[in-house]
């Protein structure tokens, strides 16, 4: 494909190119299909890794834990402690093995971006964050019709209870905006422009380096090692926010899901 | 030199959010340098409003760059 640029391989002849979106579309791994592309991939990796590790820290679950048993089992714990127990409350078991899916999923897609030769977060193309936004969605509603029956639950969203009816003319039309399309669509957003963004970041500071030290200039090839520093620097910031985002959709869906378990909203 | 005022507009916007974030973990420092064993409470909390402040940042840079 004649449209993908690779940031580095251009800088040396034509000046600087900055990254843009076009980097973000990748080639094919084989031949013209669309269909195996580099996101695609890592995100089987992930599921085939997530899988293969809780399997095995699971399989002998003794007294006194290995090593492997001990990381799996921390990991799981803090999902369900603090971000079930907490905030959803009692009968929070039902929901954690959803929590937890979406948590590891999405820590492992997130953390792919800076572990080399993967350097790709699957989820800075919005397709993957809309998907799992969507299940949070359906799994919240789906609770809360399956909780207060579906004309209370709407109700409750829409009519506001202990609010004066004049206010209802602004107050329900931003209720319901709230709960039916900001909500998913900034759970999305919000995942898919963290990792877009970051990968962004890292791209203009290795992609510069790359540019200067192939600079005629000899300044320039003197301060391409501050550009690389300033990547290395950034790729630690970026381990940061992937976990981070990791944490706050897992937040979120807990959120959502405890807010549709409540009687009164 | 040439770009696009994109760019010029989405730092401008990103000023908010920014003083948005400080704001909030201000007040999250503070609560936890009164009250440490507040703080279990107070994280999800200052982690969420930190969330939907850095959003609006967030949106202002995907807008850039989908606004030509």
């Amino acid at each position: 494909m004649e449209t993908v640029q690779i940031t580095g391989h251009l800088a040396s002849s034509a000046g600087f190119v900055p990254p843009s979106t076009s980097d973000f579309n990748l080639p094919p791994i084989f031949g013209h299909s669309a269909y195996l592309t580099k996101p695609i991939a890592l995100v089987f990796f992930s599921v085939i890794l997530i899988s293969a590790f809780f399997i095995l820290a699971s399989r002998k679950s003794a007294v006194v834990p290995s090593k492997l048993q001990y990381a799996g089992e921390s990991i799981y714990s803090f999902v369900r402690k603090d971000l079930g127990e907490e905030i959803i409350g009692s009968g929070f078991l039902a929901y954690v093995p959803f929590l937890f899916t979406l948590f590891t999923f999405v820590l492992v897609n997130n953390v792919f971006g800076i572990i080399p030769f993967m350097q790709f977060p699957a989820m800075s193309h919005v397709s993957f964050p809309y998907v799992l936004a969507g299940f949070s969605y359906f799994i919240f509603h789906a609770i809360g019709v399956k909780r207060q029956g579906l004309i209370p639950y709407l109700k409750g969203i829409a009519f506001l209870p202990g609010v004066p009816k004049f206010a209802y003319i602004l107050l329900t039309p931003i209720e319901i905006a709230t709960y039916f399309l900001i909500r998913p669509v900034t759970l999305a957003l919000r995942l898919f422009a963290n990792m877009f963004a970051g990968h962004l970041l890292l791209l203009v500071f290795i992609g510069g380096g790359n540019y200067m030290l192939h600079d005629s200039h000899l300044l320039m090839k003197f301060l391409s090692p501050f550009s690389f520093s300033f990547g290395i620097i950034m790729t630690f910031f970026e381990f940061m926010v992937q976990c981070l985002q990791a944490y706050i959709i897992t937040l979120l869906s807990a959120l959502f899901i405890a807010g549709a378990l409540a009687e009164e909203h | 030199m040439h770009g696009t005022l994109n760019l010029v507009g989405y730092g401008l916007s990103a000023i908010g959010p920014a003083i948005a974030t400080g704001l909030i973990f201000a007040a999250y420092i503070n609560g936890v340098a009164r009250q440490p064993e507040s703080r279990s409470v107070l994280q999800p909390i200052a982690f969420l409003g930190f969330a939907l402040a850095e959003a609006l940042a967030l949106f202002g840079l995907v807008l850039a760059f989908v606004l030509k």
